[in-house]
Protein backbone atom coordinates (compact mmCIF):
# COMPACT_ATOMS: atom_id res chain seq x y z
CA UNK A 1 0.00 0.00 0.00
CA UNK A 2 1.20 3.52 -1.09
CA UNK A 3 1.85 5.96 2.13
CA UNK A 4 1.47 9.84 1.56
CA UNK A 5 5.29 9.75 2.15
CA UNK A 6 6.35 6.93 -0.61
CA UNK A 7 5.20 9.12 -3.40
CA UNK A 8 7.47 9.80 -6.09
CA UNK A 9 7.79 12.49 -8.62
CA UNK A 10 6.08 10.87 -11.29
CA UNK A 11 3.57 9.56 -9.10
CA UNK A 12 3.14 13.45 -8.21
CA UNK A 13 2.95 14.42 -11.81
CA UNK A 14 0.37 11.88 -12.29
CA UNK A 15 -1.96 13.28 -9.42
CA UNK A 16 -1.65 16.84 -10.73
CA UNK A 17 -2.63 15.28 -14.28
CA UNK A 18 -5.84 14.27 -12.79
CA UNK A 19 -6.21 17.49 -10.92
CA UNK A 20 -5.47 19.70 -14.22
CA UNK A 21 -7.97 17.51 -16.30
CA UNK A 22 -11.06 17.83 -13.28
CA UNK A 23 -10.60 21.08 -12.41
CA UNK A 24 -10.25 21.77 -16.06
CA UNK A 25 -13.82 20.80 -16.31
CA UNK A 26 -14.97 22.13 -13.28
CA UNK A 27 -13.84 25.47 -14.27
CA UNK A 28 -15.75 25.31 -17.97
CA UNK A 29 -18.73 23.97 -15.82
CA UNK A 30 -18.48 27.14 -13.70
CA UNK A 31 -17.50 29.92 -16.91
CA UNK A 32 -20.72 28.44 -18.93
CA UNK A 33 -23.12 29.04 -15.42
CA UNK A 34 -21.89 32.51 -14.96
CA UNK A 35 -21.52 33.43 -18.18
CA UNK A 36 -17.63 34.57 -17.66
CA UNK A 37 -14.05 33.83 -18.49
CA UNK A 38 -12.38 31.19 -15.73
CA UNK A 39 -9.08 30.95 -15.37
CA UNK A 40 -7.54 28.07 -13.50
CA UNK A 41 -3.80 27.98 -12.36
CA UNK A 42 -1.51 24.88 -12.86
CA UNK A 43 -3.11 22.01 -10.16
CA UNK A 44 -0.51 21.71 -6.74
CA UNK A 45 -0.18 19.00 -5.23
CA UNK A 46 0.22 19.39 -1.75
CA UNK A 47 1.53 16.83 1.46
CA UNK A 48 1.47 19.03 4.16
CA UNK A 49 1.32 18.55 8.03
CA UNK A 50 -2.01 19.34 10.05
CA UNK A 51 -0.77 22.73 11.40
CA UNK A 52 -0.13 23.96 7.94
CA UNK A 53 -3.39 23.57 6.38
CA UNK A 54 -5.27 26.25 7.17
CA UNK A 55 -2.07 28.47 6.36
CA UNK A 56 -2.91 27.78 2.94
CA UNK A 57 -6.33 29.64 3.04
CA UNK A 58 -4.76 32.68 4.57
CA UNK A 59 -5.18 31.58 8.02
CA UNK A 60 -7.03 29.51 10.81
CA UNK A 61 -9.67 32.42 11.52
CA UNK A 62 -10.03 33.42 7.88
CA UNK A 63 -14.05 33.25 7.24
CA UNK A 64 -14.48 30.44 4.30
CA UNK A 65 -17.94 28.92 2.67
CA UNK A 66 -16.79 25.01 1.86
CA UNK A 67 -18.76 22.39 0.20
CA UNK A 68 -17.86 18.35 0.91
CA UNK A 69 -18.07 15.54 -1.17
CA UNK A 70 -17.66 12.42 -0.52
CA UNK A 71 -16.05 10.43 -3.09
CA UNK A 72 -17.75 6.48 -3.55
CA UNK A 73 -17.02 3.27 -5.54
CA UNK A 74 -13.54 1.98 -7.07
CA UNK A 75 -11.55 4.91 -5.18
CA UNK A 76 -12.80 7.07 -1.98
CA UNK A 77 -11.78 10.21 -1.01
CA UNK A 78 -13.08 13.35 -0.29
CA UNK A 79 -13.90 16.56 -2.77
CA UNK A 80 -13.57 19.87 -1.26
CA UNK A 81 -14.72 23.23 -2.97
CA UNK A 82 -14.13 25.99 -0.72
CA UNK A 83 -14.51 30.34 -1.26
CA UNK A 84 -13.46 32.97 0.76
CA UNK A 85 -16.75 34.98 1.97
CA UNK A 86 -16.51 37.70 -0.65
CA UNK A 87 -16.36 35.06 -3.50
CA UNK A 88 -19.32 33.36 -2.00
CA UNK A 89 -21.22 36.55 -2.06
CA UNK A 90 -20.15 38.06 -5.62
CA UNK A 91 -20.64 34.32 -6.98
CA UNK A 92 -24.17 34.16 -5.66
CA UNK A 93 -24.92 38.27 -6.34
CA UNK A 94 -23.79 37.14 -10.03
CA UNK A 95 -26.04 33.80 -10.32
CA UNK A 96 -28.94 35.61 -8.82
CA UNK A 97 -28.62 39.07 -11.13
CA UNK A 98 -27.70 40.84 -8.36
CA UNK A 99 -26.85 44.54 -8.79
CA UNK A 100 -24.72 44.73 -5.47
CA UNK A 101 -22.68 41.74 -4.18
CA UNK A 102 -22.28 42.95 -0.53
CA UNK A 103 -25.49 41.20 0.89
CA UNK A 104 -24.91 38.88 3.20
CA UNK A 105 -25.70 34.73 2.18
CA UNK A 106 -29.35 34.42 2.97
CA UNK A 107 -30.90 30.92 2.59
CA UNK A 108 -31.04 30.52 -0.57
CA UNK A 109 -27.48 31.89 -1.59
CA UNK A 110 -26.72 29.49 0.94
CA UNK A 111 -28.06 26.35 -1.34
CA UNK A 112 -26.87 27.76 -4.69
CA UNK A 113 -23.61 28.04 -3.21
CA UNK A 114 -24.30 24.25 -2.37
CA UNK A 115 -25.93 23.47 -5.95
CA UNK A 116 -22.88 25.36 -7.33
CA UNK A 117 -20.24 22.51 -5.80
CA UNK A 118 -22.48 20.32 -6.64
CA UNK A 119 -22.46 20.65 -10.46
CA UNK A 120 -18.45 21.56 -10.05
CA UNK A 121 -17.95 18.58 -8.03
CA UNK A 122 -20.04 16.27 -10.41
CA UNK A 123 -17.84 17.46 -13.71
CA UNK A 124 -14.61 16.79 -12.21
CA UNK A 125 -15.18 13.43 -10.69
CA UNK A 126 -17.11 12.58 -14.55
CA UNK A 127 -13.89 13.65 -16.37
CA UNK A 128 -11.98 11.75 -13.78
CA UNK A 129 -14.25 8.73 -14.46
CA UNK A 130 -13.93 9.00 -18.02
CA UNK A 131 -9.86 9.24 -17.75
CA UNK A 132 -9.43 6.22 -15.44
CA UNK A 133 -12.35 3.75 -16.40
CA UNK A 134 -13.52 4.02 -12.22
CA UNK A 135 -16.53 3.62 -11.04
CA UNK A 136 -16.97 6.97 -8.93
CA UNK A 137 -20.27 8.26 -7.28
CA UNK A 138 -20.63 11.45 -5.37
CA UNK A 139 -22.67 12.13 -2.50
CA UNK A 140 -24.89 14.64 -1.97
CA UNK A 141 -22.54 18.33 -1.06
CA UNK A 142 -22.65 19.53 2.55
CA UNK A 143 -22.15 23.01 3.09
CA UNK A 144 -20.49 25.00 5.88
CA UNK A 145 -19.87 28.80 6.18
CA UNK A 146 -16.86 28.92 8.84
CA UNK A 147 -13.48 29.38 10.13
CA UNK A 148 -10.61 27.58 7.70
CA UNK A 149 -9.08 26.31 10.33
CA UNK A 150 -12.39 24.46 11.71
CA UNK A 151 -13.64 23.52 7.95
CA UNK A 152 -9.91 21.74 6.77
CA UNK A 153 -9.73 19.85 10.25
CA UNK A 154 -12.28 17.61 8.81
CA UNK A 155 -10.37 16.25 6.13
CA UNK A 156 -7.40 16.18 8.64
CA UNK A 157 -9.35 14.37 10.72
CA UNK A 158 -10.29 11.66 7.98
CA UNK A 159 -6.52 11.13 7.57
CA UNK A 160 -5.81 11.03 11.11
CA UNK A 161 -5.64 7.70 11.63
CA UNK A 162 -3.41 6.70 8.87
CA UNK A 163 -0.89 9.21 7.96
CA UNK A 164 0.39 12.52 10.38
CA UNK A 165 -0.22 13.91 6.81
CA UNK A 166 -2.41 15.45 4.00
CA UNK A 167 -2.23 15.27 0.45
CA UNK A 168 -4.42 17.66 -1.32
CA UNK A 169 -4.80 17.82 -5.37
CA UNK A 170 -5.39 21.49 -5.22
CA UNK A 171 -6.57 23.88 -7.99
CA UNK A 172 -7.43 27.60 -7.68
CA UNK A 173 -10.46 29.07 -10.08
CA UNK A 174 -10.82 32.46 -10.47
CA UNK A 175 -13.17 34.38 -12.85
CA UNK A 176 -11.39 36.82 -15.28
CA UNK A 177 -11.70 39.99 -13.40
CA UNK A 178 -10.69 38.52 -10.33
CA UNK A 179 -13.83 38.72 -8.56
CA UNK A 180 -14.32 35.35 -7.42
CA UNK A 181 -11.78 32.79 -6.19
CA UNK A 182 -12.04 29.31 -5.08
CA UNK A 183 -9.96 26.43 -4.27
CA UNK A 184 -10.98 22.73 -5.07
CA UNK A 185 -9.30 19.86 -3.41
CA UNK A 186 -9.84 16.32 -4.18
CA UNK A 187 -8.68 14.45 -1.06
CA UNK A 188 -7.81 10.68 -2.05
CA UNK A 189 -7.70 8.43 0.46
CA UNK A 190 -4.18 7.01 1.00
CA UNK A 191 -5.89 3.20 0.87
CA UNK A 192 -6.97 4.03 -3.03
CA UNK A 193 -3.76 5.56 -3.91
CA UNK A 194 -2.39 2.73 -5.90
CA UNK A 195 -5.67 2.00 -7.16
CA UNK A 196 -5.58 5.80 -8.70
CA UNK A 197 -2.68 5.55 -9.80
CA UNK A 198 -2.57 1.89 -11.53
CA UNK A 199 -5.84 2.79 -13.12
CA UNK A 200 -3.53 5.48 -14.96
CA UNK A 201 -1.09 2.87 -15.96
CA UNK A 202 1.37 3.96 -13.20
CA UNK A 203 2.46 0.64 -11.04
CA UNK A 204 4.38 0.24 -8.53
CA UNK B 1 4.41 41.32 29.46
CA UNK B 2 1.74 38.94 28.26
CA UNK B 3 2.62 36.61 25.77
CA UNK B 4 -0.05 34.67 23.86
CA UNK B 5 0.76 31.30 22.61
CA UNK B 6 -0.34 29.83 19.83
CA UNK B 7 -1.25 25.64 19.94
CA UNK B 8 -1.54 24.00 16.45
CA UNK B 9 -3.67 21.28 15.81
CA UNK B 10 -2.38 17.76 17.37
CA UNK B 11 -0.41 20.02 19.73
CA UNK B 12 -0.04 20.73 23.09
CA UNK B 13 1.57 23.30 25.36
CA UNK B 14 2.03 24.44 29.03
CA UNK B 15 2.40 27.67 30.58
CA UNK B 16 2.40 29.73 33.99
CA UNK B 17 1.50 32.95 34.78
CA UNK B 18 1.39 35.30 32.98
CA UNK B 19 1.00 33.86 29.35
CA UNK B 20 -2.07 32.75 27.41
CA UNK B 21 -2.57 30.08 25.52
CA UNK B 22 -4.67 30.04 22.48
CA UNK B 23 -5.80 27.38 19.89
CA UNK B 24 -7.35 28.35 16.43
CA UNK B 25 -10.51 26.92 14.61
CA UNK B 26 -11.13 24.07 16.40
CA UNK B 27 -13.81 22.15 14.54
CA UNK B 28 -14.58 18.83 15.33
CA UNK B 29 -11.61 18.66 17.09
CA UNK B 30 -11.58 19.59 20.90
CA UNK B 31 -9.71 21.91 23.12
CA UNK B 32 -8.59 20.11 26.57
CA UNK B 33 -7.66 23.01 28.98
CA UNK B 34 -6.23 22.14 32.22
CA UNK B 35 -5.67 24.38 35.04
CA UNK B 36 -3.64 24.66 38.91
CA UNK B 37 -4.59 28.07 40.16
CA UNK B 38 -2.29 27.73 42.99
CA UNK B 39 0.49 28.22 41.06
CA UNK B 40 -1.38 29.70 38.06
CA UNK B 41 -0.27 27.52 35.39
CA UNK B 42 -2.06 26.33 32.52
CA UNK B 43 -2.26 23.55 29.85
CA UNK B 44 -4.11 23.15 26.68
CA UNK B 45 -3.89 20.40 24.23
CA UNK B 46 -5.89 20.72 20.89
CA UNK B 47 -6.75 16.87 20.07
CA UNK B 48 -7.98 15.53 16.93
CA UNK B 49 -9.30 11.40 17.56
CA UNK B 50 -10.44 9.79 20.33
CA UNK B 51 -8.46 6.61 20.72
CA UNK B 52 -4.65 6.27 20.13
CA UNK B 53 -5.24 2.45 20.53
CA UNK B 54 -6.76 2.39 17.00
CA UNK B 55 -3.55 2.65 15.18
CA UNK B 56 -0.12 0.66 15.64
CA UNK B 57 2.48 3.60 15.71
CA UNK B 58 1.61 6.41 17.71
CA UNK B 59 3.80 9.34 16.55
CA UNK B 60 2.35 12.05 17.64
CA UNK B 61 0.64 12.11 21.47
CA UNK B 62 -1.32 15.45 21.05
CA UNK B 63 -2.89 13.98 18.02
CA UNK B 64 -5.50 11.47 20.27
CA UNK B 65 -7.52 12.70 23.52
CA UNK B 66 -6.19 9.53 25.47
CA UNK B 67 -2.34 10.47 25.06
CA UNK B 68 -2.77 13.77 24.98
CA UNK B 69 -4.75 14.47 28.41
CA UNK B 70 -1.81 11.68 29.87
CA UNK B 71 0.73 13.95 28.66
CA UNK B 72 -0.71 17.14 29.48
CA UNK B 73 -0.96 16.37 33.02
CA UNK B 74 2.65 14.65 33.28
CA UNK B 75 4.30 17.98 31.74
CA UNK B 76 1.84 20.01 34.02
CA UNK B 77 3.19 17.87 37.10
CA UNK B 78 6.76 18.90 35.80
CA UNK B 79 6.30 22.32 35.96
CA UNK B 80 5.18 21.40 39.80
CA UNK B 81 1.56 21.13 39.47
CA UNK B 82 -0.48 18.61 41.66
CA UNK B 83 -2.65 16.40 39.74
CA UNK B 84 -5.37 16.98 42.71
CA UNK B 85 -5.91 20.31 41.88
CA UNK B 86 -6.37 20.16 38.12
CA UNK B 87 -9.60 21.10 36.67
CA UNK B 88 -10.46 20.78 33.26
CA UNK B 89 -12.08 23.26 30.78
CA UNK B 90 -13.39 21.73 27.11
CA UNK B 91 -14.76 23.18 24.07
CA UNK B 92 -14.86 21.68 20.58
CA UNK B 93 -16.40 18.61 19.04
CA UNK B 94 -18.65 20.46 16.78
CA UNK B 95 -20.15 18.43 13.27
CA UNK B 96 -19.29 21.24 10.98
CA UNK B 97 -20.94 19.14 7.70
CA UNK B 98 -24.04 17.42 7.86
CA UNK B 99 -25.06 13.83 5.59
CA UNK B 100 -27.54 12.53 5.32
CA UNK B 101 -26.16 9.29 6.36
CA UNK B 102 -24.37 8.22 9.84
CA UNK B 103 -21.10 7.98 8.78
CA UNK B 104 -19.09 7.77 11.60
CA UNK B 105 -16.39 9.68 10.48
CA UNK B 106 -19.20 12.65 10.90
CA UNK B 107 -19.55 11.98 14.53
CA UNK B 108 -16.24 12.17 15.44
CA UNK B 109 -16.83 15.50 16.95
CA UNK B 110 -19.27 13.71 19.05
CA UNK B 111 -16.67 10.94 19.89
CA UNK B 112 -14.01 13.10 20.77
CA UNK B 113 -16.19 14.64 23.66
CA UNK B 114 -17.17 11.52 24.68
CA UNK B 115 -14.00 9.83 24.67
CA UNK B 116 -12.54 13.34 26.38
CA UNK B 117 -14.95 13.05 29.10
CA UNK B 118 -14.05 9.73 30.01
CA UNK B 119 -10.63 10.01 29.50
CA UNK B 120 -10.43 12.90 32.37
CA UNK B 121 -13.01 10.94 34.56
CA UNK B 122 -10.57 7.64 34.77
CA UNK B 123 -8.09 9.87 35.79
CA UNK B 124 -10.26 12.07 38.48
CA UNK B 125 -10.01 15.48 36.80
CA UNK B 126 -13.24 17.07 37.23
CA UNK B 127 -14.54 19.14 34.19
CA UNK B 128 -15.83 22.96 35.51
CA UNK B 129 -16.76 23.78 32.24
CA UNK B 130 -17.56 23.25 28.65
CA UNK B 131 -19.11 24.47 25.46
CA UNK B 132 -18.85 21.48 23.04
CA UNK B 133 -21.43 20.39 20.23
CA UNK B 134 -23.46 22.39 17.77
CA UNK B 135 -21.84 23.01 13.89
CA UNK B 136 -19.66 25.64 13.95
CA UNK B 137 -16.20 26.46 14.59
CA UNK B 138 -14.34 27.73 17.67
CA UNK B 139 -11.36 30.18 18.34
CA UNK B 140 -10.27 29.75 22.46
CA UNK B 141 -8.09 31.81 24.82
CA UNK B 142 -7.16 30.14 27.54
CA UNK B 143 -5.90 32.84 30.76
CA UNK B 144 -3.13 31.62 33.09
CA UNK B 145 -4.28 33.87 36.33
CA UNK B 146 -8.27 33.31 36.35
CA UNK B 147 -8.60 29.75 34.20
CA UNK B 148 -10.89 31.20 32.09
CA UNK B 149 -11.35 30.40 29.04
CA UNK B 150 -12.80 32.22 26.03
CA UNK B 151 -14.58 31.01 23.21
CA UNK B 152 -15.23 33.18 19.96
CA UNK B 153 -17.02 31.99 17.04
CA UNK B 154 -18.19 33.27 13.80
CA UNK B 155 -21.73 34.29 14.36
CA UNK B 156 -22.57 32.27 17.30
CA UNK B 157 -21.01 35.06 19.34
CA UNK B 158 -18.60 35.32 22.08
CA UNK B 159 -18.43 33.79 25.80
CA UNK B 160 -16.07 32.97 28.72
CA UNK B 161 -16.78 29.91 30.26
Amino acid sequence: MFKVEDLNNMHLDVLREVGNIGAGNAATALAKMIDKKIDMEVPIVKILDYGDIANTLGGEESVVAGIYFDVEGDITGNIMFLLDVNSSKTLTGMLMGREDYSKDLDEMDRSALQEVGNILSGSYISSLSSLTGLNLLLSIPSLCIDMAGAILSVPAIQFGYVSDKVLLIETKLKDGNDLVKANFFLIPNAETFSTLLNSLGVYD
Amino acid sequence: MQKIIKVGMADLKIVKYPEILTTLGLGSCVGIALYDKKIQLIGLAHIMLPDSRQIKNNANKAKFADTAINLLIEEMVKEGGNRSRFVAKIAGGAQMFSFGGNSDVMKIGFRNVVATKEILGDLKVPIIAEDTGGNYGRTIEVYSDTGGLLVKTIGHGIKEI
